[in-house]
């Protein structure tokens, strides 16, 4: 249709620039892993990873002011500064789930950095290439798990937040009039499977005609496509709205438009719906953090809990998560019937143990079995009652 | 299934008027032989002016005026660099979206977690209860009834009007523009400038009347579906706003879909899914790119080769 020569200019052009503006966000400086590797190795081998480290690194995959995920991650490195106050925190944003990262992170190596958190699912794989190239930085990935072995300088962490997102359901299951919860999702990742299925568990525990209808905007964060989303929920009768985004407030701002309830994820929106507001989950990173870093610096990475694959939640009380406040109409006897849950929780018991239905009416967890943190990591279907086909990629 | 229709075809429209106003916008620049690519900074700009102006003046039409005016400033940036520094469109073009993308940035983060009194849905009297026509075309924000007006009235400017004329001489013949005594270089400094302007609007129009939030990168690409649309268009506002409506249900098929558990095992992936509407647009360009390109005007011709 049009000129060669010009269109591959305009080709050439359109690649140069996104190249520019994906670099442009990050700390520059950095040298390729392998070469910053060799010169490191040798000399440090027998230190303790991270021990004395004078400054921690902290990747986001998104900018630190989304009223989300990493805001939540921001928000509890910068809370290092008041429990660590001679620490240097370096952060970065926007940093893609690619080999772009392993760069940002030698970068903060080489600015002393020997303790790195990578905030995003996505970022394992370059969180192991960087460990395994600097035995002495000790290296922590939130969110996804480790499956082969993990090496004594790595290690993940997360919350079991499936854990406040039942108590939500119980809310929701209670609330609901029409019988239908909505939850609207980006991608469908064992995280967010659990989180819808613990939320249809906790509804039908308290109603057991409640069914929850999914929607996934193949985005972590596209406001338009999750006003689409809220509105062909809504338009099938769902009265209570839920999802799993990076940024929430259009979700939650389209329940509220529309008369109907809203349950929170990640940060607190009770703002935004001042009526239809139920509750939530919200993440609090601050604590587990601080002790990730203290355990480091005492030089005991190596050994200690975090050097596997972590998970805390309410029975140990290292909970890097807290419910949101309830809306004011929540009753007092549905908010005791979550109070009582949340105990159950706190004696050890499990929002995952058996009998559960899968969606195709098989047995997913059959009766006296619970799931364990690395099933919960790997689950990849819908328990009964969700509405909706788990897309493939 | 009428419900399926009836709600994928007022998402056409309620997906479809941001895109819309951004590529009525560049229909007045590429008649004036300008491709600006920058219309998807202006719309971000816009959207980010818009909620920012609503959220401080605490109504949404000033919001408007702001996402006009800031919008109208980035392209006349673009129009400076392409009109009087004689630089290379398509690339000026990324450089100003990228601009645009810097900015909102910088400057939005103070109001991802602000709300505002934003447009909400107004139903027509009477028009709204029309069976299939109400819900999809009488149930929506102001600014999308303003567009329908936009689109008649942007099509009898560029077609019947003096303005329009000289619209299309500065981007076919500029020389001759020039020699009858006309502004040549003003007319397409203004033509560039008003697609700014308008893609602003639409900017102001997804953050303050339809997604309802201002996120960084919230228009996600949809000013450049515009640009997209504009070229199978040829520059016609009406088939621009079939164009625009074309991807607004792509986008809204989804998921109607999904709420109502329809599977479709050839969209059982659900990229195959979300890819939806970019395959709509390719195909459209495919099939009718051939023709409309030798029909661009001549100014727009030298940009492509």
């Amino acid at each position: 249709m049009f000129g060669t020569t010009k269109r591959r200019l305009a080709a050439l052009t359109l690649v140069g620039a996104a190249l520019l503006s994906a670099c442009s966000s990050n700390d520059g400086g950095a040298t390729s892993p392998t070469t910053a590797a060799a010169g490191d190795t040798a000399a440090a081998a027998d230190a303790a990873p991270g021990k004395d480290s004078t400054a921690v690194g902290f990747i986001f995959v998104g900018p630190k002011d989304d009223f989300g995920y990493n805001q939540a991650a921001y928000e509890g490195s910068q809370a290092l500064k008041e429990t660590f106050p001679d620490l240097e925190i370096i952060t970065a944003e926007n940093v893609p789930e690619t080999d772009e990262a392993a760069r940002v992170m030698e970068g903060m190596i080489q600015k002393g950095a020997k303790i790195i958190f990578a905030t995003s699912y996505g970022h394992l794989d370059a969180a192991k290439q960087v460990a395994a190239a600097h035995p002495d930085v000790a290296v922590v990935q939130q969110g996804n798990t480790i499956t082969d072995a993990v090496g004594p300088n790595i290690g993940t962490y997360f919350g079991t937040v499936y854990e406040p997102v039942y108590l939500a359901g119980i809310v929701a299951g209670k609330m609901t009039k029409t019988n239908k919860l909505g939850y609207v999702y980006a991608f469908p990742i064992p995280q967010t499977l659990a989180n819808i299925n613990a939320f249809q568990l906790g509804a039908h525990s308290v109603n057991p005609e409640v069914e929850t209808i999914t929607v996934n905007t193949s985005n972590w964060c596209d406001p338009a496509k999750q006003a689409d989303a809220a509105k062909s929920l809504l338009n099938q009768g769902v009265d209570v709205l839920t999802q799993h985004q990076d940024c929430q407030a259009t979700v939650v701002k389209a329940a509220e438009a529309a008369g109907q309830l809203v349950v929170g994820y990640h940060a607190d929106a009770s703002s935004l719906a001042p009526k239809g507001w139920l509750g939530g989950s919200e993440w609090n990173w601050g604590p587990m953090y601080a002790d990730i870093v203290k355990t480091t610096l005492a030089g005991d990475f190596t050994g200690s809990k975090y050097n596997a694959n972590y998970r805390a939640g309410f029975a140990s009380g290292e909970n890097p998560f807290v419910q949101s406040a309830f809306g004011p109409t929540v009753p007092q006897e549905v908010q005791d019937l979550v109070t009582k849950a949340k105990e159950g929780f706190q004696a050890d018991k499990s929002v995952f143990t058996g009998p559960i239905t899968g969606q195709d009416g098989t047995v997913v967890v059959p009766a006296g079995t619970t799931l364990d943190a690395a099933a919960v990591d790997g689950m990849n279907y819908f328990v009964e009652g969700v509405v909706g086909n788990i897309p493939k990629s | 299934m009428s419900l399926l229709i009836t709600e994928v075809c007022a998402g056409a429209i309620a997906g479809g008027t941001c895109i819309l106003y951004a590529a009525v916008g560049e229909s007045f620049s590429e008649s004036a032989g300008v491709v600006n690519l920058g219309v998807e900074g202006s719309m971000l700009v816009g959207a980010l002016a818009g909620y920012a102006v609503t959220a401080e003046a605490g109504n949404p039409w000033a919001g408007v005026i702001g996402a006009a005016v800031c919008g109208a400033v980035l392209a006349a940036v673009h129009a400076w660099f392409v009109l009087s520094r004689r630089s290379n469109q398509l690339a000026t073009g990324l450089v100003v979206m990228f601009l645009g993308l810097g900015l909102t940035s910088l400057f939005g983060a103070a109001y991802v977690a602000r709300t505002v009194e934003s447009f909400s849905a107004w139903d027509v009297p009477g028009l709204s209860s029309i069976p299939f026509v109400g819900p999809v075309l009488f149930r929506h924000d102001p600014l999308t009834y303003l567009s329908y007006a936009l689109v008649p009235a942007a099509w009898w400017v560029l077609y019947r009007s003096r303005w329009g004329l000289l619209i299309r001489g500065a981007g076919e013949r500029r020389h001759v523009l020039e020699t009858y005594g006309h502004p040549a270089l003003g007319v397409q400094y203004g033509s560039v400038i008003l697609g700014g302007a308008l893609a602003g609007i639409g900017g102001a129009q997804l953050s303050t009347a339809y997604a309802n939030a201002w996120f960084e990168n919230t228009s996600q690409g949809r000013g450049f579906i515009g640009a997209a649309v504009v070229i199978f268009a040829a520059r016609q506002p009406f088939k621009v706003a079939a164009g625009a409506y074309l991807f607004g249900a792509a986008l809204a098929l989804s998921p109607a879909l999904q709420a109502r558990n329809v599977s479709i095992p050839i969209l059982d992936n659900q990229f195959a899914l979300a890819s939806i509407p970019y395959v709509a647009i390719l195909v459209v360009l495919v099939v009718l790119g051939r023709k409309r390109a030798a029909e661009a005007p001549e100014g727009l011709k030298a940009v492509f080769g």
